[in-house]
């Protein structure tokens, strides 16, 4: 996993409620069994006014002028900021692909989709709660001002403007940000644990045969 | 002693070790697996030169991607054909437990097999890469979906890194009325809570109306826990949780049975245990629910009405309400009754078993599909499913109705088959997501019990099922 420690980005404001994973990444591109290659899919129904298919070229696609990353001042975005309960409903993670892909390393919402939560962490994906207050006062501030930016500093958990006008401070996992700001692989890690495992499985399974 | 909740116990009894921070290593005792979300899980693990740890955990089947139709002609989607090929080479390189592939006879939706087969057990930590394993919490279970990097964490360690939830009960008490099925309840309890009211907690759903519900019930409302946004929902063990499972492919058999069933028991919330949230409903107050909206949260009764954005409050609802109409072609203040449907869809991991099967057998008996209904699908969970409701000559009332009587799968629940919605139609489904696109780009989808789909694809349009004879 790529480590995250300092990031300084432009921020896309998407501003709407229970964006589920279904509108991050469509179902008909979860057939690949590859983990990148989902950007240019990424909000496909909102992104594009033409239909998405697996193996279409992105160039000859009709973008939808509307949808919020088309527009100039969002290109480029490395923070996606977002209301709450960012990334409800299906497990795929897909999602956190697609949003990497695309090129976005953090994501900032008042509340998020458990799972979606956890597999964005596992990819090296920062997903910040801030409180709904904060993250509208984030949203008023993205729009007012072209160019808008954030830097996130894991680290010491807080979240920036550009001027330094504005801190917000972010709660995480201690165990969650070793990871991230390491790149660490958790398999690895707990295989460190091997023979605890191997102790408990044997008691437990003694305990329920029925189990294997 | 402590008073522990069902969560509390099933927890516990799997903690490898915590830290004192409550970072917990769990240990997963049964790993579903399906074509979609596995195959860049065993593809790290090979690329990572490492070995599942206990292949004897897994049940395996194809289910997403598989078509409902022409299986002779094998998967003749060449995209489709590759995840199902993927998963068909792991099973061979990795043998599991049991594997169902594509066409076999126990093939099947992975939610609807696991039970079926008496996999899935109480005590068990279940998990899959599936946001739906939620289902298999009716059996007294920790069940949850992961994403596919925690899939290879259990392929590579048989444990998860996580941390407890929350608790939440939900208690429903009281005789559900006529014509109401436990899809309408648990579309009650998201309602009640809505889509992020079970976010970061394991709900455990009590009462005598969840006690009263056979186990299928029961599946069908654990299932949707996700839809209210958590990962886990669940169901104290009781005599329905072991008679269901005696006898089955997988349960325990001989001395073991007694013994396990005496541990099966102790399954259950303490009494007074503290739960950090308790909602309560009064099944009385349920009527046959319809969703209106892009969001299982947005819903209302066959008696309701699509509601007016103007009298919303909160900038951001009703923000939300307006896209929703806009999306789902639907007027403020429309009687749900007068919304017409262009396709039925009778499956999915919430509504395919037997139960759900003979319910809209029983309302469509004798009648036929409405003209303006393109197509009636009925999908059922498994192919043992399929062969209990043609020996109970199900099939001919759907095909005598109009309907078409399909092979298992996931089918038009999310569509990564053939089966779609096209653009603009309208579904009275009995699956789970009513997301945009979910059943197809620009499909809109109302979610409804199996007998609310039945009584629509006979009318037309939405119909109050206590209404229909």
């Amino acid at each position: 996993m790529q480590p995250f420690r300092l990031l300084t980005g432009v921020v896309a404001p998407l501003d709407r409620a229970n964006v589920d994973t279904d509108v991050i990444i469509p179902k008909q591109f979860l057939k690949s069994i590859n983990r990148s290659g989902f950007g240019p899919n990424l909000f496909d129904g909102w992104r594009y006014l033409d239909r998405g298919e697996p193996g279409v070229d992105p160039a000859t696609r009709r973008e939808n002028p509307d949808f919020v990353l088309n527009q100039a001042r969002y290109r480029g975005a490395q923070i996606l900021l977002a209301r709450r309960n960012f990334g409800c409903g299906s497990s795929r993670e897909h999602a956190p692909w697609a949003l990497l892909d695309y090129g976005f390393r953090a994501l900032i919402a008042p509340s998020f989709g458990d799972i979606l939560a956890s597999n964005s962490l596992k990819n090296g994906l920062l997903p910040i709660v801030l409180t709904e207050a904060e993250v509208d006062r984030l949203f008023h501030a993205c729009v007012a001002t072209p160019g808008f930016s954030l830097t996130v500093d894991l680290e010491r958990q807080t979240v920036a403007t550009a001027d330094g006008s504005q801190l917000f401070a972010f709660d995480i996992d201690a165990f969650r940000k070793h990871c991230l700001l390491n790149g660490l692989d958790e398999i690895g890690l707990t295989l460190q644990h091997a023979d605890e495992i191997r102790a408990f499985e044997a008691r437990h399974l003694a305990e329920q045969p029925w189990l294997v | 002693m402590p008073r522990l909740t069902l969560y509390d116990k099933l927890w516990n009894s799997h903690v490898v070790r915590a830290e004192p921070d409550g970072t917990t290593l769990l240990y997963i005792d049964r790993h579903l697996v399906h074509e979609v979300t596995s195959p860049q899980a065993f593809e790290g693990l090979k690329l990572a030169g490492r070995k599942p740890w206990r292949m004897d955990s897994v049940i395996a089947t194809a289910d997403h991607n598989t078509p409902t139709q022409h299986w002779d002609r094998g998967i003749e989607d060449p995209t489709s054909r590759v995840q199902v090929d993927a998963l068909d080479r792991n099973m061979r390189q990795y043998p599991a437990k049991a594997y169902f592939p594509f066409r076999d006879q126990r093939q099947g939706i992975v939610h609807v097999i696991g039970p079926e087969n008496g996999a899935t057990l109480p005590g068990m930590t279940v998990v899959c890469g599936d946001s739906h394993t939620s289902t298999h919490g009716a059996f007294g279970c920790l069940a949850f979906g992961i994403g596919t990097s925690e899939v290879e964490h259990v392929l590579a360690t048989q444990c998860l890194v996580s941390k407890k939830s929350k608790s939440m009960r939900v208690s429903v008490e009281g005789t559900l009325p006529f014509g109401c099925l436990a899809k309408d309840v648990v579309l009650a309890v998201i309602g009640r809570i809505g889509i992020g009211g079970g976010t970061g907690h394991a709900i455990e759903y009590a009462g005598s109306t969840i006690r009263g519900l056979s186990m299928e019930g029961r599946m069908t409302v654990c299932n949707m826990s996700i839809e209210a946004g958590a990962r886990a929902g669940m169901v104290a063990v009781d005599d329905k949780t072991i008679a269901y499972l005696e006898g089955r492919a997988f349960a325990p058999k001989g001395e073991r049975w007694p013994r396990a069933v005496a541990y099966w028991r102790t399954l259950v919330s303490d009494p007074d245990a503290p739960f950090d949230r308790t909602v309560a409903l009064d099944a009385a107050s349920i009527a046959p629910q319809v969703t209106w909206g892009t969001s299982p949260e947005m819903v209302t009764t066959i008696e309701g009405r699509v509601p007016d954005p103007d009298r919303e409050r909160d900038p951001l609802v009703r923000e939300g309400i307006e896209r929703a109409l806009a999306y789902m072609g639907l007027r403020p203040n429309t009687a749900i009754s007068d919304i017409r449907v262009d396709k039925v869809f009778i499956g999915s991991c919430t509504n395919s078993r037997i139960e759900d099967l003979r319910v809209v057998a029983s309302v469509v008996k004798g009648r036929r599909k409405a003209a303006g209904v393109k197509q009636v699908l009925v999908v059922p969970g498994s192919g043992l499913v399929k062969a209990q409701a043609e020996r109970e000559g199900l099939d001919r009332i759907f095909t005598s109705a109009g309907f078409e009587w399909r092979e298992p799968g996931c089918s038009m629940c999310l569509g990564m088959n053939d089966d779609r919605l096209d653009p603009g139609e309208r579904c009275a489904s009995t699956s789970n997501r009513n997301f945009e696109g979910r059943q197809g780009t620009g499909g809109r989808t109302h979610l409804v019990s199996p007998a609310m789909a039945a009584a629509a694809a006979i009318e037309g349009h939405f119909v109050d099922v206590r209404r229909l004879g």
